[in-house]
Protein backbone atom coordinates (compact mmCIF):
# COMPACT_ATOMS: atom_id res chain seq x y z
CA UNK A 1 0.00 0.00 0.00
CA UNK A 2 1.76 3.30 -1.35
CA UNK A 3 0.28 5.38 1.61
CA UNK A 4 1.58 3.55 4.83
CA UNK A 5 4.72 4.74 5.18
CA UNK A 6 3.94 8.43 5.02
CA UNK A 7 0.96 8.04 7.43
CA UNK A 8 3.35 5.92 10.09
CA UNK A 9 5.59 8.56 9.73
CA UNK A 10 3.00 11.51 10.44
CA UNK A 11 1.20 8.98 12.87
CA UNK A 12 4.89 8.84 14.92
CA UNK A 13 5.89 11.77 14.84
CA UNK A 14 3.00 14.05 14.95
CA UNK A 15 0.14 12.28 17.33
CA UNK A 16 2.27 9.82 19.75
CA UNK A 17 3.94 13.22 20.90
CA UNK A 18 0.97 14.75 21.34
CA UNK A 19 -0.33 11.57 23.60
CA UNK A 20 2.53 11.80 25.88
CA UNK A 21 1.99 15.59 26.29
CA UNK A 22 -1.17 15.23 27.65
CA UNK A 23 0.29 12.26 30.26
CA UNK A 24 2.87 14.91 31.11
CA UNK A 25 0.46 17.77 31.34
CA UNK A 26 -0.93 15.93 34.68
CA UNK A 27 2.44 15.33 36.24
CA UNK A 28 4.92 16.94 38.79
CA UNK A 29 7.66 16.89 36.54
CA UNK A 30 10.66 19.01 36.77
CA UNK A 31 13.82 17.87 36.06
CA UNK A 32 15.92 20.33 38.46
CA UNK A 33 13.26 18.02 41.19
CA UNK A 34 13.54 14.36 40.21
CA UNK A 35 12.54 13.12 43.17
CA UNK A 36 9.06 14.83 43.08
CA UNK A 37 7.84 13.05 39.73
CA UNK A 38 4.81 11.65 40.39
CA UNK A 39 0.90 12.38 39.42
CA UNK A 40 -0.04 15.69 39.80
CA UNK A 41 -3.75 16.09 38.62
CA UNK A 42 -4.99 18.98 36.94
CA UNK A 43 -2.05 20.91 39.17
CA UNK A 44 -0.72 22.32 36.06
CA UNK A 45 -3.90 23.14 34.41
CA UNK A 46 -5.06 25.17 37.81
CA UNK A 47 -1.22 27.02 37.11
CA UNK A 48 -1.11 27.75 33.68
CA UNK A 49 -5.00 29.35 33.97
CA UNK A 50 -4.03 31.37 37.13
CA UNK A 51 -0.47 32.37 37.54
CA UNK A 52 -0.15 35.71 35.86
CA UNK A 53 2.36 35.05 33.54
CA UNK A 54 0.88 32.09 32.45
CA UNK A 55 -2.58 33.79 31.56
CA UNK A 56 -0.44 36.80 30.14
CA UNK A 57 1.09 34.66 27.53
CA UNK A 58 -2.73 33.51 26.42
CA UNK A 59 -3.56 36.81 26.36
CA UNK A 60 -0.57 37.88 24.11
CA UNK A 61 -1.27 35.06 21.62
CA UNK A 62 -4.68 35.93 20.79
CA UNK A 63 -3.15 39.38 20.26
CA UNK A 64 -0.70 39.01 18.51
CA UNK A 65 -2.23 36.89 15.81
CA UNK A 66 -5.64 38.57 15.52
CA UNK A 67 -3.58 41.67 15.16
CA UNK A 68 -0.92 40.36 12.43
CA UNK A 69 -3.72 38.60 10.85
CA UNK A 70 -6.40 41.28 10.62
CA UNK A 71 -3.70 44.00 10.29
CA UNK A 72 -1.80 41.86 7.26
CA UNK A 73 -5.33 40.96 5.43
CA UNK A 74 -6.54 44.42 5.17
CA UNK A 75 -2.97 45.89 4.13
CA UNK A 76 -3.10 42.75 1.59
CA UNK A 77 -6.30 43.34 0.32
CA UNK A 78 -5.53 46.94 -0.77
CA UNK A 79 -1.90 45.95 -2.33
CA UNK A 80 -3.81 43.01 -4.15
CA UNK A 81 -6.42 45.36 -5.68
CA UNK A 82 -3.20 48.20 -6.49
CA UNK A 83 -1.94 45.33 -8.21
CA UNK A 84 -4.71 43.85 -9.96
CA UNK A 85 -4.60 46.08 -13.16
CA UNK A 86 -1.70 46.70 -15.81
CA UNK A 87 0.51 49.07 -14.94
CA UNK A 88 3.97 50.23 -16.02
CA UNK A 89 6.80 48.29 -13.81
CA UNK A 90 3.78 45.38 -12.79
CA UNK A 91 5.79 42.67 -12.22
CA UNK A 92 8.56 44.61 -10.74
CA UNK A 93 6.38 45.72 -7.92
CA UNK A 94 4.98 42.73 -7.38
CA UNK A 95 8.91 41.74 -6.94
CA UNK A 96 9.71 43.91 -4.60
CA UNK A 97 6.34 43.01 -2.20
CA UNK A 98 7.11 39.39 -2.02
CA UNK A 99 10.67 40.28 -0.87
CA UNK A 100 10.12 40.71 2.82
CA UNK A 101 8.10 36.97 2.80
CA UNK A 102 11.27 35.58 1.49
CA UNK A 103 14.01 36.69 4.15
CA UNK A 104 14.52 34.25 6.86
CA UNK A 105 12.38 35.16 10.04
CA UNK A 106 15.01 35.43 12.13
CA UNK A 107 17.07 37.30 10.13
CA UNK A 108 14.19 39.43 9.32
CA UNK A 109 13.50 40.00 13.29
CA UNK A 110 17.12 40.76 14.24
CA UNK A 111 16.71 43.16 10.92
CA UNK A 112 13.89 44.89 12.36
CA UNK A 113 15.49 45.10 16.05
CA UNK A 114 18.77 46.44 15.43
CA UNK A 115 18.66 47.89 12.14
CA UNK A 116 15.31 49.52 12.37
CA UNK A 117 14.10 49.80 15.61
CA UNK A 118 17.34 50.98 17.60
CA UNK A 119 17.22 53.98 19.29
CA UNK A 120 20.68 55.51 18.56
CA UNK A 121 21.00 54.19 15.05
CA UNK A 122 18.34 52.27 13.59
CA UNK A 123 16.90 53.56 10.50
CA UNK A 124 13.47 55.09 11.81
CA UNK A 125 15.24 57.17 14.45
CA UNK A 126 18.26 57.79 11.93
CA UNK A 127 15.57 59.55 9.08
CA UNK A 128 13.47 61.34 11.91
CA UNK A 129 17.39 63.02 12.58
CA UNK A 130 17.42 63.81 8.77
CA UNK A 131 14.12 65.58 8.20
CA UNK A 132 13.27 67.18 11.86
CA UNK A 133 17.50 68.01 12.31
CA UNK A 134 19.06 67.90 15.80
CA UNK A 135 15.81 68.32 18.12
CA UNK A 136 13.64 65.36 16.66
CA UNK A 137 12.05 63.11 18.96
CA UNK A 138 13.95 59.98 19.27
CA UNK A 139 11.68 57.39 20.95
CA UNK A 140 13.16 53.61 22.06
CA UNK A 141 10.88 51.98 20.06
CA UNK A 142 10.71 48.58 21.22
CA UNK A 143 10.48 49.78 24.72
CA UNK A 144 7.62 51.68 24.25
CA UNK A 145 5.54 49.75 22.47
CA UNK A 146 7.47 46.13 22.79
CA UNK A 147 3.77 44.46 21.48
CA UNK A 148 3.53 46.75 18.31
CA UNK A 149 6.92 46.74 17.73
CA UNK A 150 6.78 43.19 17.19
CA UNK A 151 3.22 43.17 15.33
CA UNK A 152 4.56 45.67 12.78
CA UNK A 153 7.70 43.21 12.04
CA UNK A 154 5.49 40.73 10.94
CA UNK A 155 2.96 42.79 9.85
CA UNK A 156 5.62 43.12 7.18
CA UNK A 157 6.29 39.60 6.18
CA UNK A 158 2.61 38.30 5.99
CA UNK A 159 1.31 40.84 4.12
CA UNK A 160 3.08 39.62 0.74
CA UNK A 161 1.36 36.13 2.06
CA UNK A 162 -2.17 37.55 1.99
CA UNK A 163 -1.47 39.53 -1.25
CA UNK A 164 -0.32 36.71 -3.28
CA UNK A 165 -3.50 34.59 -2.59
CA UNK A 166 -5.97 37.43 -2.33
CA UNK A 167 -3.96 38.77 -6.04
CA UNK A 168 -4.57 34.96 -7.08
CA UNK A 169 -8.16 35.37 -6.00
CA UNK A 170 -9.11 38.43 -8.28
CA UNK A 171 -7.19 37.32 -11.07
CA UNK A 172 -9.55 34.67 -11.05
CA UNK A 173 -12.59 36.67 -11.21
CA UNK A 174 -14.90 36.34 -14.40
CA UNK A 175 -14.00 39.48 -16.70
CA UNK A 176 -17.00 39.17 -18.78
CA UNK A 177 -19.54 39.09 -16.10
CA UNK A 178 -17.43 41.98 -14.13
CA UNK A 179 -17.47 43.83 -17.62
CA UNK A 180 -21.22 43.23 -18.66
CA UNK A 181 -21.53 45.25 -14.94
CA UNK A 182 -19.30 47.94 -16.02
CA UNK A 183 -21.92 48.33 -19.25
CA UNK A 184 -25.31 47.88 -17.46
CA UNK A 185 -24.32 50.86 -15.61
CA UNK A 186 -23.08 49.41 -11.92
CA UNK A 187 -20.40 51.96 -10.47
CA UNK A 188 -16.78 50.44 -9.34
CA UNK A 189 -17.70 50.52 -5.67
CA UNK A 190 -20.81 48.52 -6.72
CA UNK A 191 -18.86 46.14 -8.47
CA UNK A 192 -16.89 45.94 -5.61
CA UNK A 193 -19.18 45.25 -2.99
CA UNK A 194 -21.34 42.95 -4.79
CA UNK A 195 -18.94 41.17 -7.26
CA UNK A 196 -15.60 41.17 -6.09
CA UNK A 197 -15.76 41.12 -2.18
CA UNK A 198 -18.16 37.44 -2.18
CA UNK A 199 -16.08 36.26 -5.10
CA UNK A 200 -12.79 37.02 -3.09
CA UNK A 201 -14.45 35.33 0.80
CA UNK A 202 -13.42 31.98 0.35
CA UNK A 203 -9.43 33.67 -0.93
CA UNK A 204 -9.98 35.65 2.01
CA UNK A 205 -10.74 33.00 4.53
CA UNK A 206 -8.29 30.72 3.69
CA UNK A 207 -5.42 33.31 3.35
CA UNK A 208 -6.89 34.38 7.35
CA UNK A 209 -6.69 30.76 8.30
CA UNK A 210 -3.57 29.79 6.85
CA UNK A 211 -1.94 33.07 8.57
CA UNK A 212 -3.75 32.25 11.87
CA UNK A 213 -1.98 28.85 12.21
CA UNK A 214 1.56 30.05 11.53
CA UNK A 215 0.94 33.39 13.57
CA UNK A 216 -0.24 31.55 16.67
CA UNK A 217 3.11 29.12 16.22
CA UNK A 218 5.38 32.07 15.92
CA UNK A 219 8.39 32.02 17.56
CA UNK A 220 11.01 33.70 16.15
CA UNK A 221 10.11 37.02 16.35
CA UNK A 222 9.17 37.25 19.86
CA UNK A 223 12.27 35.53 21.14
CA UNK A 224 14.73 38.13 18.83
CA UNK A 225 12.64 41.59 18.97
CA UNK A 226 12.08 41.31 22.71
CA UNK A 227 13.48 37.73 24.33
CA UNK A 228 9.93 37.33 25.52
CA UNK A 229 10.49 40.48 27.71
CA UNK A 230 8.28 43.52 28.75
CA UNK A 231 4.93 41.42 28.27
CA UNK A 232 5.41 39.99 25.02
CA UNK A 233 6.23 36.39 25.89
CA UNK A 234 3.58 34.53 23.67
CA UNK A 235 2.04 30.33 24.36
CA UNK A 236 5.24 29.38 22.29
CA UNK A 237 7.91 31.37 23.78
CA UNK A 238 6.37 30.80 27.48
CA UNK A 239 6.25 26.75 26.53
CA UNK A 240 10.21 27.06 24.96
CA UNK A 241 11.05 29.20 28.20
CA UNK A 242 9.17 26.65 30.77
CA UNK A 243 10.58 23.55 29.60
CA UNK A 244 14.21 25.03 28.20
CA UNK A 245 14.92 27.35 31.16
CA UNK A 246 12.57 26.46 33.59
CA UNK A 247 12.45 22.38 33.11
CA UNK A 248 9.13 22.39 34.45
CA UNK A 249 8.29 19.84 32.14
CA UNK A 250 4.14 19.40 33.40
CA UNK A 251 3.22 22.83 33.35
CA UNK A 252 5.27 23.07 29.58
CA UNK A 253 2.79 20.05 28.93
CA UNK A 254 -0.18 21.68 30.08
CA UNK A 255 0.60 25.21 28.00
CA UNK A 256 1.52 22.85 25.34
CA UNK A 257 -2.15 21.18 25.46
CA UNK A 258 -3.83 24.67 26.01
CA UNK A 259 -2.40 25.83 22.26
CA UNK A 260 -3.56 23.13 20.76
CA UNK A 261 -7.36 23.16 22.30
CA UNK A 262 -6.81 27.35 21.19
CA UNK A 263 -5.89 26.35 17.81
CA UNK A 264 -8.81 23.56 17.72
CA UNK A 265 -11.23 25.94 18.36
CA UNK A 266 -10.59 28.65 15.86
CA UNK A 267 -9.67 25.67 13.39
CA UNK A 268 -12.75 23.75 13.86
CA UNK A 269 -14.84 26.79 12.55
CA UNK A 270 -12.39 27.63 9.74
CA UNK A 271 -11.84 23.69 8.52
CA UNK A 272 -15.39 23.84 7.09
CA UNK A 273 -15.01 26.82 4.79
CA UNK A 274 -11.45 24.99 3.71
CA UNK A 275 -12.85 22.13 3.03
CA UNK A 276 -15.55 23.71 1.20
CA UNK A 277 -12.83 25.78 -1.09
CA UNK A 278 -11.07 22.49 -2.17
CA UNK A 279 -14.66 20.75 -2.95
CA UNK A 280 -15.35 23.35 -5.53
CA UNK A 281 -11.81 23.02 -6.82
CA UNK A 282 -12.50 19.61 -7.41
CA UNK A 283 -15.80 20.42 -9.09
CA UNK B 1 -30.10 51.68 -21.12
CA UNK B 2 -29.94 53.81 -24.63
CA UNK B 3 -27.29 53.69 -26.58
CA UNK B 4 -26.89 57.45 -26.14
CA UNK B 5 -26.12 57.37 -22.01
CA UNK B 6 -23.63 53.79 -22.91
CA UNK B 7 -21.72 56.31 -25.02
CA UNK B 8 -21.01 59.10 -22.47
CA UNK B 9 -20.63 56.94 -20.02
CA UNK B 10 -17.67 55.32 -22.13
CA UNK B 11 -16.41 59.12 -23.10
CA UNK B 12 -16.36 59.66 -19.17
CA UNK B 13 -14.68 56.55 -18.95
CA UNK B 14 -12.01 57.68 -21.21
CA UNK B 15 -11.61 61.22 -19.69
CA UNK B 16 -11.39 59.66 -16.15
CA UNK B 17 -9.00 56.49 -16.82
CA UNK B 18 -5.49 58.23 -17.18
CA UNK B 19 -5.34 60.79 -14.23
CA UNK B 20 -6.52 58.21 -11.53
CA UNK B 21 -4.77 55.30 -13.17
CA UNK B 22 -1.65 57.37 -12.73
CA UNK B 23 -2.19 58.26 -9.58
CA UNK B 24 -2.87 54.41 -8.65
CA UNK B 25 0.08 53.24 -10.19
CA UNK B 26 2.41 55.42 -8.50
CA UNK B 27 0.59 54.29 -5.65
CA UNK B 28 1.44 51.41 -6.08
CA UNK B 29 4.93 52.08 -6.72
CA UNK B 30 5.40 53.85 -3.27
CA UNK B 31 3.53 51.03 -1.70
CA UNK B 32 6.06 48.14 -3.13
CA UNK B 33 9.11 50.56 -2.51
CA UNK B 34 8.27 51.09 0.95
CA UNK B 35 7.82 46.98 1.50
CA UNK B 36 10.90 46.48 0.16
CA UNK B 37 13.01 49.39 1.57
CA UNK B 38 14.00 47.33 4.59
CA UNK B 39 15.62 44.80 2.66
CA UNK B 40 17.32 47.67 0.43
CA UNK B 41 18.46 49.24 3.93
CA UNK B 42 20.06 45.74 4.87
CA UNK B 43 22.25 45.17 1.36
CA UNK B 44 23.09 48.86 1.62
CA UNK B 45 24.05 48.33 5.65
CA UNK B 46 25.89 45.06 5.04
CA UNK B 47 28.38 46.91 2.43
CA UNK B 48 29.35 49.60 5.05
CA UNK B 49 32.10 49.52 7.77
CA UNK B 50 30.95 49.37 11.51
CA UNK B 51 31.10 52.40 12.04
CA UNK B 52 29.41 54.06 9.05
CA UNK B 53 26.44 51.68 9.64
CA UNK B 54 26.01 52.90 12.75
CA UNK B 55 25.45 56.41 12.53
CA UNK B 56 22.63 58.59 13.46
CA UNK B 57 21.24 60.37 10.66
CA UNK B 58 22.14 57.48 8.57
CA UNK B 59 25.20 58.01 6.00
CA UNK B 60 23.68 56.65 2.31
CA UNK B 61 26.52 57.40 0.53
CA UNK B 62 28.82 55.67 2.79
CA UNK B 63 32.14 54.55 0.92
CA UNK B 64 31.53 50.15 0.13
CA UNK B 65 33.35 48.14 1.76
CA UNK B 66 33.38 43.85 1.99
CA UNK B 67 34.34 43.95 5.45
CA UNK B 68 30.87 42.92 7.24
CA UNK B 69 30.54 39.70 4.68
CA UNK B 70 34.66 38.62 5.45
CA UNK B 71 34.30 38.90 9.16
CA UNK B 72 30.68 36.70 9.00
CA UNK B 73 32.73 34.17 6.52
CA UNK B 74 35.58 34.22 9.15
CA UNK B 75 33.48 33.96 12.35
CA UNK B 76 32.91 30.28 10.89
CA UNK B 77 29.40 29.82 9.95
CA UNK B 78 30.18 27.04 6.95
CA UNK B 79 28.78 23.88 9.01
CA UNK B 80 25.72 25.50 10.35
CA UNK B 81 25.19 26.93 6.54
CA UNK B 82 26.44 22.59 5.54
CA UNK B 83 23.80 21.88 8.47
CA UNK B 84 20.63 23.89 7.04
CA UNK B 85 21.21 22.45 3.39
CA UNK B 86 21.21 18.96 4.52
CA UNK B 87 18.42 19.19 6.77
CA UNK B 88 16.36 21.13 4.43
CA UNK B 89 17.41 19.57 0.81
CA UNK B 90 17.03 16.22 1.85
CA UNK B 91 14.40 16.38 4.06
CA UNK B 92 12.76 18.38 0.84
CA UNK B 93 13.44 15.14 -1.03
CA UNK B 94 12.62 12.76 1.67
CA UNK B 95 8.63 14.40 1.53
CA UNK B 96 8.51 13.93 -2.36
CA UNK B 97 9.60 10.02 -2.20
CA UNK B 98 7.11 9.45 0.26
CA UNK B 99 4.15 12.09 -0.52
CA UNK B 100 3.89 10.88 -4.46
CA UNK B 101 2.82 7.57 -3.37
CA UNK B 102 0.53 8.69 -0.54
CA UNK B 103 -0.73 11.49 -2.84
CA UNK B 104 -1.40 8.88 -5.78
CA UNK B 105 -3.36 6.38 -4.01
CA UNK B 106 -5.72 9.15 -2.39
CA UNK B 107 -6.62 10.61 -5.56
CA UNK B 108 -6.36 7.97 -8.21
CA UNK B 109 -9.89 5.58 -7.69
CA UNK B 110 -10.35 7.07 -4.34
CA UNK B 111 -12.13 4.83 -1.86
CA UNK B 112 -14.68 6.69 0.45
CA UNK B 113 -12.27 6.30 3.32
CA UNK B 114 -9.56 8.53 1.59
CA UNK B 115 -11.32 11.52 2.45
CA UNK B 116 -10.45 10.86 6.49
CA UNK B 117 -7.38 9.82 6.06
CA UNK B 118 -7.13 13.65 4.11
CA UNK B 119 -8.80 14.90 6.95
CA UNK B 120 -6.62 13.79 9.50
CA UNK B 121 -2.84 14.61 7.35
CA UNK B 122 -4.71 18.38 7.23
CA UNK B 123 -5.63 18.02 10.49
CA UNK B 124 -2.04 17.49 12.02
CA UNK B 125 -1.03 20.81 10.09
CA UNK B 126 -3.58 22.54 12.47
CA UNK B 127 -1.76 21.28 15.44
CA UNK B 128 0.52 23.49 17.21
CA UNK B 129 3.83 21.60 16.72
CA UNK B 130 5.41 23.19 19.94
CA UNK B 131 3.40 21.50 21.60
CA UNK B 132 5.34 18.57 20.92
CA UNK B 133 8.43 20.18 21.70
CA UNK B 134 8.92 17.92 25.04
CA UNK B 135 8.14 14.52 23.76
CA UNK B 136 10.57 15.08 20.88
CA UNK B 137 13.39 15.99 23.09
CA UNK B 138 13.25 13.71 25.84
CA UNK B 139 12.90 11.05 22.82
CA UNK B 140 15.83 12.33 21.08
CA UNK B 141 17.55 12.13 24.72
CA UNK B 142 16.66 8.94 25.28
CA UNK B 143 17.94 7.39 22.10
CA UNK B 144 21.39 9.74 21.96
CA UNK B 145 19.94 11.61 18.67
CA UNK B 146 20.70 14.90 20.53
CA UNK B 147 22.42 17.64 18.19
CA UNK B 148 21.79 15.24 15.40
CA UNK B 149 21.06 16.75 11.97
CA UNK B 150 19.09 13.57 10.91
CA UNK B 151 16.64 14.47 13.73
CA UNK B 152 16.13 17.18 11.86
CA UNK B 153 15.67 15.74 8.70
CA UNK B 154 13.19 13.52 10.09
CA UNK B 155 11.06 16.30 11.95
CA UNK B 156 11.05 18.30 8.76
CA UNK B 157 10.09 15.71 6.38
CA UNK B 158 7.33 14.71 8.78
CA UNK B 159 6.41 18.74 9.29
CA UNK B 160 5.90 19.04 5.92
CA UNK B 161 4.37 15.72 5.25
CA UNK B 162 1.05 16.78 4.91
CA UNK B 163 1.56 20.03 2.98
CA UNK B 164 2.73 18.25 -0.11
CA UNK B 165 0.43 15.32 0.32
CA UNK B 166 -2.31 17.65 0.55
CA UNK B 167 -0.38 19.90 -2.81
CA UNK B 168 0.50 16.62 -5.06
CA UNK B 169 -3.24 14.53 -4.20
CA UNK B 170 -4.86 18.13 -5.61
CA UNK B 171 -2.66 18.55 -9.05
CA UNK B 172 -3.44 14.19 -9.43
CA UNK B 173 -7.18 14.56 -9.07
CA UNK B 174 -6.65 16.88 -12.80
CA UNK B 175 -5.04 13.22 -14.45
CA UNK B 176 -8.40 12.45 -16.52
CA UNK B 177 -8.99 8.94 -15.23
CA UNK B 178 -9.71 7.64 -19.27
CA UNK B 179 -6.45 8.45 -19.81
CA UNK B 180 -4.98 5.97 -17.25
CA UNK B 181 -7.34 3.29 -18.43
CA UNK B 182 -6.67 3.87 -22.06
CA UNK B 183 -2.82 3.80 -21.16
CA UNK B 184 -3.57 0.07 -18.77
CA UNK B 185 -5.55 -1.53 -22.54
CA UNK B 186 -2.45 -0.37 -24.24
CA UNK B 187 -0.67 -2.34 -21.98
CA UNK B 188 1.46 -0.03 -20.64
CA UNK B 189 2.90 -0.78 -16.96
CA UNK B 190 2.70 1.53 -13.68
CA UNK B 191 6.29 2.52 -14.05
CA UNK B 192 5.47 3.95 -17.98
CA UNK B 193 1.87 4.91 -16.74
CA UNK B 194 3.37 7.00 -14.54
CA UNK B 195 6.22 8.79 -16.46
CA UNK B 196 4.48 9.33 -19.62
CA UNK B 197 1.09 9.74 -18.37
CA UNK B 198 0.97 11.17 -14.37
CA UNK B 199 4.39 12.90 -14.76
CA UNK B 200 3.21 15.80 -16.96
CA UNK B 201 0.43 16.80 -15.12
CA UNK B 202 2.02 16.62 -11.53
CA UNK B 203 5.52 18.32 -12.10
CA UNK B 204 4.47 21.23 -11.24
CA UNK B 205 2.95 20.71 -7.83
CA UNK B 206 6.04 18.57 -7.29
CA UNK B 207 7.65 21.57 -7.79
CA UNK B 208 5.40 23.88 -5.63
CA UNK B 209 5.90 21.29 -2.93
CA UNK B 210 9.95 21.23 -3.10
CA UNK B 211 9.88 24.82 -2.95
CA UNK B 212 7.70 25.19 0.05
CA UNK B 213 9.09 22.43 1.67
CA UNK B 214 12.49 23.65 1.10
CA UNK B 215 11.52 27.25 2.52
CA UNK B 216 9.56 26.24 5.96
CA UNK B 217 13.10 23.86 6.89
CA UNK B 218 14.83 26.32 5.95
CA UNK B 219 13.60 28.55 8.04
CA UNK B 220 12.57 26.71 11.17
CA UNK B 221 14.71 28.31 14.73
CA UNK B 222 12.79 26.97 17.61
CA UNK B 223 13.29 23.06 17.10
CA UNK B 224 16.46 23.41 15.09
CA UNK B 225 17.63 25.54 18.36
CA UNK B 226 16.23 22.83 21.41
CA UNK B 227 17.35 19.74 19.70
CA UNK B 228 20.91 20.99 18.21
CA UNK B 229 24.09 21.83 19.75
CA UNK B 230 27.13 22.54 18.83
CA UNK B 231 27.64 20.19 16.23
CA UNK B 232 24.43 20.57 13.93
CA UNK B 233 23.29 23.94 14.29
CA UNK B 234 21.72 25.00 11.43
CA UNK B 235 21.99 28.66 10.19
CA UNK B 236 18.90 30.59 11.76
CA UNK B 237 20.53 29.33 15.19
CA UNK B 238 24.09 30.10 14.10
CA UNK B 239 22.43 33.89 13.49
CA UNK B 240 20.95 33.97 16.74
CA UNK B 241 24.40 33.45 18.53
CA UNK B 242 25.55 36.84 16.47
CA UNK B 243 24.18 40.03 18.71
CA UNK B 244 25.99 38.34 21.45
CA UNK B 245 29.00 40.08 20.68
CA UNK B 246 30.31 43.47 22.16
CA UNK B 247 30.67 46.37 20.07
CA UNK B 248 29.60 47.26 16.74
CA UNK B 249 28.31 44.50 14.76
CA UNK B 250 25.37 45.75 12.37
CA UNK B 251 26.77 45.78 9.09
CA UNK B 252 28.02 41.92 10.29
CA UNK B 253 24.74 41.23 11.15
CA UNK B 254 22.62 42.68 7.89
CA UNK B 255 25.69 40.50 5.81
CA UNK B 256 25.15 37.39 7.65
CA UNK B 257 21.09 37.70 7.11
CA UNK B 258 21.55 38.35 3.84
CA UNK B 259 23.67 35.47 3.69
CA UNK B 260 21.47 32.93 5.28
CA UNK B 261 18.38 34.40 3.45
CA UNK B 262 19.93 34.36 -0.27
CA UNK B 263 18.73 30.65 -0.79
CA UNK B 264 15.13 31.65 -0.03
CA UNK B 265 15.20 34.73 -1.88
CA UNK B 266 16.74 33.34 -5.28
CA UNK B 267 13.95 30.23 -5.16
CA UNK B 268 11.51 31.94 -4.59
CA UNK B 269 12.04 34.55 -7.00
CA UNK B 270 12.45 31.72 -9.46
CA UNK B 271 9.53 30.30 -8.98
CA UNK B 272 6.73 33.18 -7.82
CA UNK B 273 4.17 31.57 -9.36
CA UNK B 274 4.87 28.23 -6.98
CA UNK B 275 4.71 30.05 -4.59
CA UNK B 276 1.12 30.65 -4.24
CA UNK B 277 0.11 27.08 -4.63
CA UNK B 278 2.11 25.92 -2.61
CA UNK B 279 1.19 27.81 0.37
CA UNK B 280 -2.17 27.75 -0.24
CA UNK B 281 -1.61 23.71 -0.48
CA UNK B 282 -2.57 23.74 -3.91
CA UNK B 283 -5.98 24.88 -3.17
CA UNK B 284 -5.19 28.76 -5.31
CA UNK B 285 -3.77 27.79 -8.79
Amino acid sequence: MPLLPALILVFFVTQLPFVFTIGASFMNWNAYYPDERGFGGIANYKTVLTDPSARKAIWVTVLLTAAVVLISLFLGLLIALLLDRKFFGQGIVRTMMITPFLIVPVAAALLWKHALYNPEYGLFNGLLTKIFGEDAPQPDWISDHPMWSIIFAIVWQWTPFMMLILLAGLQSRPMDVVEAARIDGASPWQIFTNMTLPHLRPYMELSGLLGTIYVVQNFDHVFTITGGGLGTANLPYYIYQTFYTGQDYGLASAAGVVVVILTIFVATVALRTVFSIFREEQR
Amino acid sequence: MSGKTLSTGQVENVHKQPRSGVILSITAWVVGLMFVSPVLWMILTSFHSEPDAATNPPSFGAPLTLEGYRSFFESGPWPSLINSVMASVVSTLLVLVLAFPAAYALSIRPVRKWSDVLFFLLSTKFLPIVAGLLPIYLFAKKVGMLDNIWLLIVFYTVMNLPIAIWMLRSFLAEVPSEMLEAAEVDGAGLILTLRKVVAPVVMPGLASAALICFIFSWNELLFARVLTGTVSQTAPVYLTGFVTSQGLFLAKVCAASLVVSLPVLVAGFAAQDKLVQGLSMGAVR
